[in-house]
Formats: C-alpha cells, structure tokens, sequence
C-alpha cells in the first residue's frame, strides 16, 4: 500500500465541495431566483469519476485509513452513478413538493461523500464514522418534506432505528478493540488469524453486535423494520437514492469487515448470515406480494435484493466477492429507474401511488410504462437484462460454495418477486384505465435519467464482459 | 474466409424486423405495419428453407456453428448450432410464424405495432431455443421467450387474458429456475476438468456427472421440460393459456412453445445424464401414458373448441414423450417427427377455431351444427387438419404415432398398449367434435350466412394441408437428416451400461 498522501480521498472532496458550493449558492440565492444547483452537484460527480479513474490500479491510502484500492474504487464508481442519477431525477419530485432545493442537493451530496468514505475506509472508527455522515444526511433528507406527516414519521423512525443500530455498531467496535487491540481491519485480521482457532466469547460477540449494525443498515430480516415505513415517507427521489447508495456504502463496508478481517471467523458467522440472507429473501418477497402501494412494494422488493446481496457475501469465494459489486451496479442502475418513474409520475394532488393508479399507463405514455417494464422484468431478474445476469452470478457463486439451498431460496424468490413486478406490468398494460391524463409532463432531465438507466440495464444484460471482468479485477487487491 | 453465419441471421431478422417497425411513423397505418412484420417472416422463412436446403442430411454434427466469446471468464460463448433434431424446428418456427401473422389480420386491432413486434420478437427468442449450444445462450432465449408471449396473451386475450398470462409465465418460471441451478451445478463441475470452465454443450456432453449429482439435475431438467411440454400433471398452465392467447398465440404456442419441452428432453436432459434417464424413463413415461389417456378424455367432453384442442395438445404430446422415453431409434425418431406433425395439424386447428370464433364469437361447439352446407371450404379444410391430427395413413400424424407406439413397443408393450388407445380416443373426440359442429341441419340461424374463406384465410390454410400431405406422403425427406441426429444422441444415451446405473443409484 503506498502512503499517497491526500490522494485516496480526492473523489469524497470532489462530492463535498460541491456540497459546500451549493450550500454557498442557496445562501446567495435571492427569494424566488431558479439556481441551478443541481449541476453543481454534477460537477462534483465528474470530478469525483475522473479521480476514480486516476487512482484505479495504484493502491493509494491517506491517513492509513482511507484506501482506494479497486475494490473501493469500484463502489465509488456505483455510487457515483447513483448520485448522478438521483440528481437528474430530483427535479419533478423538488418542485412538486417543494423542497428547498440548495439543502436537498448538499444534503445528497454529504451523504455520498460519506458513502464513499464508508465504502473506502480501511478503519473501524472511520467506518462509522462515515456512517454516521451518510446516516444523518439521509435522515434529514427522509424528512424534507415537513409539512407532510407521513414523511416525518418516516424519518423519525428511521432515526431512532438507525441511532439504535449505530449503538450495537459501536459496541462492536469496542468489543472488537477489545480483543484485538485495534480498529484498523489489516490488524484485526492478522491478531484473528494468529488465534482463530478458539475465538473467546467476546470476539463471537463484538462479530455479532457489528453482524447486527450492519444488518440494520442493509436493511435485512430481522432488521428491516424501518425500510418500508421510510422508503415509503421519504420524497421518492430520496428514496431512489438511499435503497440504493445506502445499500452500496453499507454492503461495501460489510464485505471488507467480513470478508477481510473476520475472514478467519467465517465458520462462525457464516451460517448465521445464511440464516439472514434466507430470511431477507423470503420475507422480502413474500410480503411484497402483498403490497398494494408501488413504493412499499419496492421497498420490500429491495428488502429482498438485500437478501440476494448477502447470499454473495455468503458465499465468500472470489465469484461472490465480485458479485457483490456487480450486483451493486446493476441493482443501483435498475432500482433507481423504477423509483425513477414513480417519482416522476407522481402528482401535486394526487400521490398516484398505488399500484391500480398505473391502469392504461400503456396508453397515455406508452415510452415511461416501456421503461418501467425494463426496470421490473430485470429487478425480477429475467433475461436480457441486466438484473438476470447479476442474479445468475450470485446463484452461481453460492452453486460453487457448495450453497445448494440458499440457492434454490433465491431462485424460487425470484419466482415469487415476478408475480409482484408483473402486477405493475399488468395495470400498465392490460387494465384499462378508468381516467386517463392524470400523469404530469415528464422533464426532459429525469427523462434522459431513465432513458440512460434503461441503456445501462439493456447493456449489463447483453455486454456484461466487460463490467464483470472490472468488478473482479476490483477484489484481488483487499481479500 | 468466413462463411455467412446464417444461424446468427435467422436468429437477429426478426428482432431487426420488430425495431424496424418501430420506425414506422404512423402508428395506425395498420396495413403497413402488418405487411412489413409478414414480409420480414417470409424472408425469415426463406432463410430457414435454405438452411434446411444447405444442410447435409448425411452428418450426425452440428452445422453452421458460430462461436463468439461471451463471458469468456466461465466459458459461455455465443454458440449456435443446428443438427437434424433441432433443424426441422427451426424451419418450422419460420413456417408457422407467418401463418400466425396472417391469422391476425382480421382479428387483432387494437395496438397492432406492438402486437407484430412480439410475435417477431418470440420468434427470434424460439428460433435461439432451439440453435444455442450453450447452456447459458439456451437458458437466455428459453427465459426471454416468456416475456412476448406473456403480452400477447395478456394483452390480445379473451376474457380472462390476465389470470392465463400470469399463470404462464409463472408456472414456466417456476421450473425453469431449478433448471438453471441445474445448469450452474453441471458448469461448475466442468470446472474441473482440464479444459476449465464451461457451458458448451459438446464439451459437457462428455463430462462424467456422479450418478447422485445426476439425479438432481436431471430432475431439474425435467421439472423445467414437464412444465414446458407440459406433461400430466403439469398441465394446468395450458388448457389456461391455450383458450385465454389470441389466435396467432395459440398458434405459435401449440406450434412451437410446447415442442421446447421435449426438445430440451432430448438434446439436454437424456444425453447430459443419461443415468438419471435411464432411471427416470420408466416414470416420465407413465405421466405420458396417463396424460395421453387423460388428454384424451378430457378433451371429449369439452362444450369449447379451443380448450378441447387443448386437451387433445396435452395427449398427442404425451405420445412425444412416450418415444423419448424408450430411448431407442423409432422411438425418438418418431418423437422427432411427431413434434412436426402436431406443431402443424394443432397449428391448423387453432387457425380454423380462430376462423369460426371471428365469424360467431363464440367456440362453443353447442353453437354450431351443419356448416358443412354454409361454408363448404373451409369444412373441407377442417376435415383435412382433424384427420391429420387423428392421424390418419397417408397424412402426417399418422408417420409420428406409428415409429412412437413401434419404438415403445420394443421397449415396453405395456406402456404401448395403454397409449395405443390414445390413438382410438382422439379419433373419438376430434371425429365427434367435428360432426357436432359441420354435420346435421344448421341449427342456429346465426350459422345460416357465415361468409367461406377469404383469400387470406386460404393462405394460411394451404400451406399446413399441403405441408400434412407432404409430411404423410414423403417422411423420408424429413427424416433423413434426422436419423443421424437421433443416433448420436442415443450413442450418448447408452453410454454407460444401464443395468450398473441401477445399482449405482440404489
């Protein structure tokens, strides 16, 4: 590892000078005058992205805390295009609620700027302390719309939820010093290693405690509580970008503590996480059937995803590392499509939130209930898109494990998850709607947004060689 | 030099020619659109006519292979193939589509851009099912055919369109997901041999899978085929889907659809664990049998056409299956053919109940009686197609049912004798059906001035009868490139000495 000065944490400056300049910008801004502050954001993205590109291959760290290696390079890329993303799609869901714009974008951007703290920092402490950038920024963000009820709610639960897994994250890490004497992960694994063959109690303990920090902020079974009631609260482009960058930081971070330095401990946790990944995809879908409002049903379906995610991390061999990333990538791309197009369907009067509220979408702007379609079939995980491979990828890692079960669970979810993805499908297509015309104009920006998620998807899907070869070439470096 | 990857093309027209039709401007210049999506078929049908022209009848291999690197990482490559089993599919594929085009021109209305473009879209996806020779290629195509034929029967349905639409996909999904951990586990051993990982087919033919391994993938296999085919008791998908899909979803799906069940059979399932086949042979072949008998019985005491050629679909595959099971030269050679013959007579009876239901929107057959004086022509062609599809010497059906029962025969008299009486029944039901509707005084005044065929109806209607003909008369043209075809698979069946699988797996 080279000790590279400042350079490792280059793209997370990138992202917070833009949020410091929007900040700026809303303080200047005169009553009334449109800013577009936005772009801001966007400038700070590219130079994020081309930092990411610069640092790629060379191993930086600063501080010794903070490494760029491939493998959280490569998350900072998923998160950049998270970020960018969500940006574009803000627009319809800022002026119809009418949230404060110059917050709304440095808040997003503060909150990616953590993400990519989390997903780099090679330290306990760091770790949550990235966390908790990331987490405040996103509780604030659930809560932006404060004239609503429900969106309060949404983020005080989330609060007090996050701020209670923040406390068994850091017992963890207390715990974890405890025994090893250390919070940076290189040490905790070499002292691990050096004594794995009879782990005491209370490393069992400090393993489990971060087992549960970590759970919460991915948003698995038993932990998932908060994840409806927010994603539902949250404005819907928030929601676009917390199920997915959120999930990108947190589950970065997850592998590299498991994954890395509790790598000797695997016996122990592992089947505890198989019970979890099981869990999250059962219950993800099988409560999604259920649902009648789109967004908790996406929220369930990315409670769900969450589960496919750990049966990756399960699996622990270099397939399943590299299945991680890639499957961060395309979820981030397919997930934010679709909230995508719910947010810009909603309307001032009406939320159009259910799922019959999407009758005849076929008819009155046949292009958005195409696009949504992409995004469904390939969250249900059908072939060619993007979504069927990294589905396929984490099957085929737990396969080679030696995880037959947790994969006939994954398979037979995804069974299940079509039924809900198809019942949009269904109101888009085949019911006619009883009131046409209700859907807003779509801006151009958000448009474009989802016309380029919908590429990425198609292109994941039928190119993913190139992607694929990338996010295993991100994992050599750390495992 | 390289040679035109045909294969490739046949599978890419019809895609191309559904983006084509995207940029037609006028969205209901309807004739226009149906003229392009017909032409593009035609072609994609001259395309597979000089395949089936170009191929040489001689050779057990593969033909026209064309391998690109995919995810080279673990050996899945873009590799597509013909050999005498998949061959006629294709063709047939090319044939029936746009037959089914056609059959859409008075009925379909509504949306019919996005109509012609799933039905070019399915085709590109079957014709890919049947091509792929490898695992993850063929897993593709066979998941991604599920979406357009979801549509068209969501969306160009009867009445209960959306229960049947969800119900296909749904089912289908449901095996053939085990199939694809079926298809990890079996890569993922391949893994270990000395040419590293892979998913091509030729290469995992060769592959020695543990007889226990074998017996789950080969359930994996089959469960996925069963479904597909479908065979009792998986069946239920099908008299759904059959009655709810427009017309030229029926068509296509009787055509086509259900012949990617048995064919996975015999390419994947048998060859790839020829234990676990040999074990389960026995077994596939009672739910033959009973779906034959059931079927059969089934269908006759149905009030509506649709749904009993339906029923009857369930029965004449079960004969498709019974073949596959004995595992010996008539046996699969008649599979084969059987798969062809009902793919037409089926597809020519769901285009006449489609005619009729245009004419009196209604199937039932209650609601006929005595056509056979109002519209002479189009009885007459119906008369052909039953007897074709009660398989009658001298026409198609009959050539299938015959090598089948002759091959089952030789390796179970009893199975043979049970689906020997499927032959009586379907005479039974289909004879019965068509006296009901043509025969006898026209009862229902309604019936009195239903116009005969038009023009268009004769062009999808000469083509299957000449075809039932040609397919009765001269079986040797079709089953020459087959035979070969057949021996290797069956070479790589009885590989390994059945009566030590036995021990092995008890």
């Amino acid at each position: 590892m080279n000790p590279g000065g400042l350079s490792a944490i280059v793209p997370m400056a990138c992202v917070t000078a833009a949020a410091l300049a929007a900040m700026t910008a809303e303080a200047f801004r005169s009553r009334g005058e449109r800013m577009p502050i936005g772009p801001l954001g966007l400038i700070g993205f590219i130079g994020a992205a081309l930092s990411v590109a610069l640092l790629w291959n060379r191993n930086q760290a600063s501080f010794g805390m903070v490494v760029a290696d491939n493998f959280g390079l490569f998350t900072t890329g998923v998160l950049v295009v998270v970020g960018v993303l969500s940006l574009a799609i803000s627009e319809p869901t800022l002026d119809r609620e009418r949230l404060p714009r110059g917050e709304y974008y440095a808040l997003m951007l503060f909150a990616t700027a953590g993400m990519m703290l989390m997903a780099t920092a090679s330290d306990l402490l760091l770790i949550f302390l990235a966390l908790e950038i990331l987490s405040l920024a996103v509780y604030v963000l659930t809560g932006l719309r404060r004239d609503s009820p429900s969106s309060a709610e949404a983020a005080f639960k989330y609060f007090l939820l996050g701020a209670f897994s923040s406390a068994f994250f850091l017992y963890g890490i207390a715990f974890t010093y405890g025994v090893t004497g250390s919070t940076r992960l290189a040490d905790i694994g070499t002292v691990i290693a050096a004594r794995a063959m009879s782990p005491t109690l209370l490393q069992l303990a400090s393993v489990g405690l971060l087992l549960v920090g970590f759970a919460f902020k991915v948003s698995a079974v038993p932990f998932h509580m908060w994840t409806p009631d927010a994603y539902e609260g949250a404005p819907t482009s928030v929601t676009a970008f917390m199920s997915t960058g959120v999930k990108a930081a947190a589950f970065a971070a997850f592998a590299r503590v498991f994954l890395a330095a509790f790598e000797p401990l695997r016996d122990e946790w592992s089947m505890l996480v198989w019970g979890i990944a099981a869990a999250t995809m059962i219950m993800g879908t099988v409560v999604g059937v259920a649902q009648t409002s789109v967004k908790r049903m996406l929220a369930y379906s990315s409670i769900a995803h969450g589960g496919y995610l750990l049966v990756a991390i399960v699996s622990a061999n270099d397939i399943g590392k590299s299945a991680v990333l890639f499957y961060l990538l395309t979820y981030a791309v397919t997930n934010i499509g679709a909230f995508g197009v719910v947010a810009v369907l909603e309307d001032a009067e009406r939320p159009n939130d259910r799922i019959t509220d999407y009758a005849g979408l076929w008819a009155t702007h046949p292009g958005l209930a195409v696009l949504m379609t992409i995004f469904l079939l390939s969250l249900g995980g059908f072939p060619p898109f993007g979504g069927f491979i990294a589905k396929w990828y984490v099957f085929n890692a737990a396969v080679n494990a030696g995880y037959n079960w947790l994969a006939v669970i994954g398979v037979l979810t995804s069974v299940v998850s079509v039924f809900f993805y198809l019942r949009i499908v269904v109101m888009m297509y085949m019911t006619p709607s009883d009131n046409p015309a209700r859907f807003p104009a779509v801006p151009r920006m958000a448009a474009a947004a989802l016309i380029v998620s919908a590429i990425l998807v198609v292109y994941l899907g039928i190119l993913p060689t190139a992607i694929l070869n990338l996010a295993r070439a991100s994992i050599a470096t750390i495992f | 030099m390289m040679t035109f990857p045909i294969l490739s093309a046949i599978v890419a027209l019809p895609a191309l020619g559904a983006a084509l039709l995207l940029l037609i401007r006028d969205e209901h210049n309807e004739g226009l659109i149906r003229k392009t999506a017909l032409v593009v078929s035609v072609l994609v049908f001259a395309e597979t006519v000089l395949l089936a022209w170009q191929f040489n009848p001689a050779s057990a291999d593969f033909q026209f292979v064309e391998r690109h690197a995919w995810i080279p990482v673990f050996g899945i490559s873009y590799a597509v193939g013909v050999d005498g089993i998949s061959l006629w599919l294709v063709v047939l594929t090319g044939f029936l589509t746009p037959i089914a085009l056609l059959s859409a021109w008075e009925s379909i209305h509504r949306k019919t851009r996005a109509f012609c473009m799933m039905v070019l879209l399915l085709e590109s996806a079957m014709i890919g099912v049947f091509v792929s020779i490898d695992l993850f290629l063929f897993y593709v195509f066979w998941d991604a055919m599920l979406i357009p034929m979801y549509f068209l029967i969501g969306i160009w349905g009867y009445e209960r369109r959306i229960y049947a639409a969800v119900k296909f996909i749904l089912y289908t999904m449901a095996g053939s997901v085990l199939m694809l951990l079926a298809i990890l586990g079996v890569a993922y051993l391949s893994s270990t041999t000395p040419g590293g990982y892979t998913f091509d087919l030729l290469r995992l033919y060769e592959l020695s899978v543990p007889a226990n391994l074998q017996f789950w993938f080969f359930l994996a296999f089959a469960l996925a085929f069963a479904i597909k085919v479908p065979l009792f008791p998986f069946h239920t998908w099908l008299p759904d889907a059959h009655v709810e899909a427009p017309t030229a979803g029926s068509v296509i799906l009787a055509g086509v659809l259900l012949k990617m069940g048995t064919y996975g059979l015999v390419r994947f399932a048998f060859p790839l664990f020829p234990v676990a086949a040999a074990y389960f042979a026995p077994y596939l072949a009672a739910l033959a049998v009973i779906g034959i008998v059931y079927g059969a019985l089934v269908a006759m005491v149905q009030p509506d056409m649709k749904k009993l050629v339906a029923y009857s679909s369930v029965s004449h595959l079960g004969f498709v299956v019974l073949g596959i099971a004995a595992m010996n030269t008539q046996g699969v050679q008649g599979a084969v053919y059987q798969m062809l013959n009902h793919g037409v007579s089926t597809g020519g009876l769901f285009l006449i109940v489609g005619m009729l239901s245009d004419r009196r929107h209604t199937r039932l057959i209650a609601e006929y009686g005595g056509l056979k004086k109002v519209m002479p022509r189009l009885v007459a062609a119906f008369f052909i197609v039953t007897l074709s599809s009660i398989g009658l010497p001298g026409l198609n059906g009959f050539v299938g049912e015959f090598l089948i029962l002759l091959g089952a025969f030789a390796w179970n008299p009893r199975f043979a004798a049970i689906a020997a009486t499927g032959v009586v029944l379907s005479a039974t039901y289909m004879l019965w059906m068509f006296q009901r509707v043509n025969y006898g005084p026209v009862t229902n005044d309604q019936n009195a001035s239903l116009p005969d065929l038009r023009p268009r109806e004769w062009l999808q209607l000469v083509p299957i009868i000449v075809m039932a003909v040609l397919m009765g008369v001269l079986p040797n043209v079709f089953l020459r490139p087959i035979a070969p075809a057949v021996e290797r698979m069956l070479d790589l069946v009885h590989s390994e000495a059945p009566s030590q699988i036995r021990a092995e797996l008890r």
